[in-house]
């Protein structure tokens, strides 16, 4: 076996629904769904996957979503704050959590 | 991308339906020197279509009643006969355009074209790869937006872009690098928002083009080693919904010496005319031209891909 993320592999995203059919068409309605236009542009809902995308840390995601955002006219600019607001988010998450620990430790220290 | 993928996908010959528009590329000389230009046209451009070629071209459009003309380059307006050749083409019933870079209006010697496109209601298209001016001049060169911006402001006061002036004024859209145009709506709430909101400045429709890989394009995707990616990317989106309206089906380009193309793709690849076709301007036999085969080559791509590419934009709903 290969690299375990190999960039061909994108292409083979198409081919998700493999082995269970009738779930992946359900899904992939779901995604074109979700992400076509809606009440948000698509302009917003690729950036907003985009920040999804980093910070899932999936290159696949990355890849397409990047092209998307490129396709549709965002400036790098725009990606950039939006990849920002996904990693303030990380952050934010990662010391809201901390809130559990702060609470075992008032409680369980002398 | 093995050669001659395009042919098998499509799994058999592609013909043509007709003839709409007859392209008459008339040089490649140009102002400008787009990064992105399939021509590679540019100031130093010595292809000149010669006086008795232009006439052929009005000949044919006399016989064959075909009810538009197109005209392209390189900048048409750097063309010695272009005024009396537009004259010429403009007729009752007969929908001529010309593919304007806009700057070069502002040049020395052109300054006098608005008036005449106005006065023989040319439809105008202009490329403005994005509403954003720094983007923009990425691709065309510096100050480029601005003359742009400059020029639609000077044919908004002849009416062009206007509503129910009848005066066309359309604006196209391609990537600035080697990804594929978005969606055509999208894009031109875009533009519209910005063009108009902020540059106050009228177009009728945004026209969205695929980077071709060729020309000064291809150049660019082999120097930044993304040559093989863009050309699967292209492949791998392929639409056979978009094989009902690519251009070739329903247009001859004529290029600077008379030689016949099924595009102007096929032009800067030499791909003339061929299965039995005539192949110049000086054979034009419109019968056997508006059924014959249309040559094709792995480029085809690029027209096909997603919602499709053409002259008129983006050619097909999305898959």
């Amino acid at each position: 076996m290969g690299d375990y993320y190999d960039k061909k592999d994108l292409a083979d995203f198409a081919n998700i629904g493999e082995f269970a059919p009738e779930q992946g068409s359900a899904f992939f309605d779901y995604y074109a769904k979700a992400t076509g236009e809606g009440r948000l542009t698509a302009r917003e809902k690729g950036l907003i996957a985009l920040a999804v995308a980093t910070t899932q840390n999936c290159p696949y995601c990355i890849d397409a979503w990047t092209n998307a955002c490129l396709s549709l006219g965002v400036p790098r600019e725009e990606m950039m704050e939006a990849v920002h607001v996904g990693a303030a988010m990380m952050a934010g998450i990662t010391l809201a959590h901390a809130t559990q620990m702060r609470k075992i430790v008032k409680k369980k220290e002398m | 991308m093995p050669a001659g993928a395009f042919e098998q996908r499509i799994g058999g010959p592609l013909t043509a339906a007709g003839i709409e528009v007859l392209q008459v590329n008339v040089g490649d000389r140009c102002n400008l020197s787009c990064r992105h230009c399939h021509v590679g046209a540019g100031p130093a451009g010595t292809r000149v279509m010669p006086r008795a070629i232009l006439e052929r071209c009005l000949a044919v459009l006399r016989a064959s009643a075909i009810p538009a003309v197109d005209v392209t380059g390189g900048a048409p307006e750097l063309h010695p006969d272009i005024r009396w050749f537009l004259r010429e083409c403009a007729a009752p019933g007969r929908r001529v355009t010309v593919r304007s870079n806009f700057a070069v209006l502002l040049e020395e010697g052109c300054r006098d074209l608005p008036d005449l496109y106005a006065d023989l209601r040319v439809e105008l298209v202009t490329s403005l790869p994005s509403w954003d001016e720094e983007h923009t001049d990425r691709q065309r060169g510096a100050g480029v937006f601005r003359k742009v911006v400059t020029v639609m402001r000077q044919l908004n006061e002849r009416g062009y872009g206007a509503p129910g002036s009848g005066l066309v004024l359309d604006v196209v859209h391609n990537p600035i690098g080697a990804y594929l145009p978005g969606c055509q709506a999208a894009l031109e709430r875009q533009y519209r928002e910005s063009l108009g909101a902020r540059q106050g400045v009228l177009f009728n429709r945004l026209r969205c083009i695929t980077n071709m890989p060729i020309g000064r394009f291809l150049d660019f995707l082999r120097r930044t080693e993304n040559r093989d990616e863009y050309l699967g990317t292209l492949e791998a989106s392929f639409n056979p919904a978009t094989l009902q309206s690519v251009m070739c089906r329903s247009m001859v380009s004529v290029g600077w010496d008379g030689t016949l193309y099924d595009c102007d793709f096929n032009q800067v690849l030499r791909l003339p005319i061929d299965h039995g076709a005539p192949a110049s301007i000086l054979a034009f036999d419109h019968e056997r031209l508006r059924r014959r085969r249309i040559t094709v080559g792995d480029h085809c791509f690029g027209c096909t891909a997603g919602p499709g590419s053409s002259c008129q934009g983006q050619a097909a709903a999305g898959r």
